[in-house]
């Protein structure tokens, strides 16, 4: 159910994002997801990837600020409204979201990417409503 | 007056101020002693470059009150402006302190063609800081109208300045140049009967003063001062802007190297060190001022015969004025280190946007700060904007920044960039 995220603390500057990815594919780390919130100072880019610790040091190595974190990786069936009751059931259990974003792979189904403010209680909410999950281990198996 | 009888009376004045200092400041009769100095040596000016300076350290090993030379009944009034390392400067006041004040400021809007006639806003901040009710003082002394406005509220500035038909100003230079803006957008220029600025604070330029005298119609004059010595209106220029008249019976102006300390010769640039000749409350004796000018001595084209302080060319330490503020890097790195999540790594970017100043911090955030989650750099960003408003009393722009984004240099970093080129 939980996968591992990479966020780098980027400022907004022309060519960073840029630099962050060469950096990255330098390395020979294929990425399966790339979000960024932004603000207009900086932004903080969230990254999936097959080999996390690897990106995680790269990064760290050229200077940047980054981490590791566990997302939830759901696989939202290709139906109208699926997303929404995935969200309505953790919403009933009193979580909230703090973001939410799509993963780049092959379905079938949209997998997503939530991060909530009670990542235990969130998954055992979607446990006990048989919601279909993506593991680490799956993630690096594709 | 002639040279000769500004002399005469400041050395009367200096003979007597070094012999009250004397007998009731124990810390300036420590330094005297300390330099084998007895009042009896001081006959005149001609041996002001006997007595020791006065530093901004001797206000803060002395704070609050160990420089007063009157017991504490006698005085009436404390005014503050920030120091180095947090501590204050601080200038206290007898009754006729505030009256000598008044007195010199009133001369200074005299200068700049105010009479009791005026009708004058003062638009500096009210409070521990000299220039709302320096100003203020000053103009009553003189018989204007007076209208406190303080700062904070632009809008009611103008709308009275429209319906109260004020003639005259008393404001920041970057903040008169901020009003102008307004009236322009509300088209108003032709409705306000303003005819006199007198801006002071912080420095400012030729170019600033042609704009303001250009948009406004007015005639801007630049007034100087400092807590320490008493607040603004220690000098101010003239219709001729040939640098600024100090009012030399109550100021005792000298021109120093401030590497050799030596006294330094009219005309020749250095710290300017200033001997409150009248003062009683907290009187300084040779206090470094750590501005750096020239004083000229010859009679103005207006005929006064004041000594006059030209142009400003910077400071011997770093303090930034920044909205009339003056701000201290070391007070910026103190309220950094109380903020968990940031690295003591910082950059402070002043400028100068549509005329008013700005200051944006820049600041890196620590490994152990950052999250996957915007809201808590925000809440980092927020906190590191409070608390600098607690400790500088400015609304700062903050700007995280990536580690090592602030180019460190080897050994010493630069802390500043001050791109408003005040000093050029």
């Amino acid at each position: 159910m939980f996968i591992k995220q990479i966020s780098v603390f980027i400022e907004n500057k022309e060519g960073r994002l840029d630099e962050v990815l060469k950096i990255l594919s330098d390395g020979g780390i294929n990425l399966l997801s790339v979000s960024l919130a932004d603000t207009s100072e900086y932004g903080v880019l969230r990254l999936i990837s097959q080999k996390p610790e690897k990106a995680y040091e790269i990064l760290k190595n050229a200077g940047f600020t980054a981490r590791i974190d566990e997302v939830i990786a759901v696989v939202v069936p290709d139906d109208v409204g699926s997303l929404q009751k995935v969200l309505a059931d953790l919403r009933d259990g009193g979580i909230n979201i703090t973001y939410i974003y799509g993963l780049s792979i092959d379905g079938p189904g949209a997998p997503i990417a939530i991060k909530t403010d009670n990542q235990e209680k969130a998954s055992e909410i979607l446990k006990a409503n048989s919601v279909k999950t993506i593991t680490q281990e799956e993630l690096e198996e594709i | 007056m002639s040279r000769d009888e500004i002399e005469t009376l400041q050395s009367a004045r200096l003979v007597k101020q070094v012999n009250r200092v004397y007998h009731n400041v124990e810390y300036y009769r420590k330094k005297m002693q300390a330099v084998g100095l007895e009042p009896g040596d001081i006959r005149g000016i001609e041996d002001l470059n006997k007595l020791p300076f006065t530093t901004y350290e001797d206000l803060n090993k002395t704070y609050p009150f160990g420089l007063a030379a009157v017991p504490k009944s006698e005085l009436v009034r404390v005014h503050a402006s920030s120091g180095t390392t947090g501590k204050p400067k601080i200038g206290v006041y007898t009754r006729r302190d505030i009256d000598t004040w008044a007195e010199c400021v009133a001369r200074c809007f005299s200068m700049a063609g105010i009479t009791r006639d005026d009708v004058i806003q003062v638009g500096y901040g009210y409070g521990l800081f000299t220039g709302g009710l320096g100003a203020h003082y000053g103009a009553e002394y003189l018989g204007a109208m007076v209208l406190p406005m303080s700062t904070g509220n632009t809008k009611k500035l103008i709308d009275m300045m429209v319906d109260c038909d004020v003639t005259a100003i008393a404001c920041t230079p970057s903040y008169l140049l901020h009003v102008a803006e307004d009236l322009e957008k509300a088209g108003l220029i032709d409705k306000i009967k303003l005819k006199t600025a007198i801006c002071g604070a912080e420095p400012w330029t030729d170019e600033m003063r042609d704009q303001m005298e250009q948009r406004l119609h007015i005639k801007a004059y630049d007034i100087y001062g400092l807590t320490e010595i008493c607040g603004p209106g220690v000098a101010c220029d003239c219709e001729y802007h040939k640098g600024l008249h100090i009012w030399e019976d109550h100021f005792l102006p000298e021109i120093i190297n401030p590497n050799t300390l030596e006294q330094q010769p009219g005309g020749t640039e250095g710290e300017l060190v200033i001997t409150n000749l009248t003062k009683e409350g907290m009187p300084m004796i040779r206090y470094r001022t750590k501005d750096l000018t020239s004083l000229e001595y010859g009679k103005c084209d207006c005929g006064r015969t004041m000594a006059r302080i030209q142009r400003f060319k910077g400071r011997t330490d770093d303090m930034l004025i920044i909205k009339g503020v003056n701000v201290f890097p070391s007070q910026v790195e103190a309220a950094l280190l109380t903020v968990e999540g940031t690295t003591p790594h910082y950059m402070m970017v002043v400028d100068r946007v549509d005329n008013s100043d700005t200051l944006e911090i820049q600041v890196e955030v620590a490994e152990s700060a950052f999250t996957d989650e915007v809201s808590s750099l925000e809440r980092l960003s927020k906190e590191v904007h409070d608390r600098l408003k607690t400790a500088i009393g400015l609304n700062a722009k903050v700007k995280l920044v990536e580690p090592n984004g602030l180019g460190h240099f080897d050994g010493k970093s630069k802390h500043v960039i001050d791109k408003r080129k005040l000093y050029e």
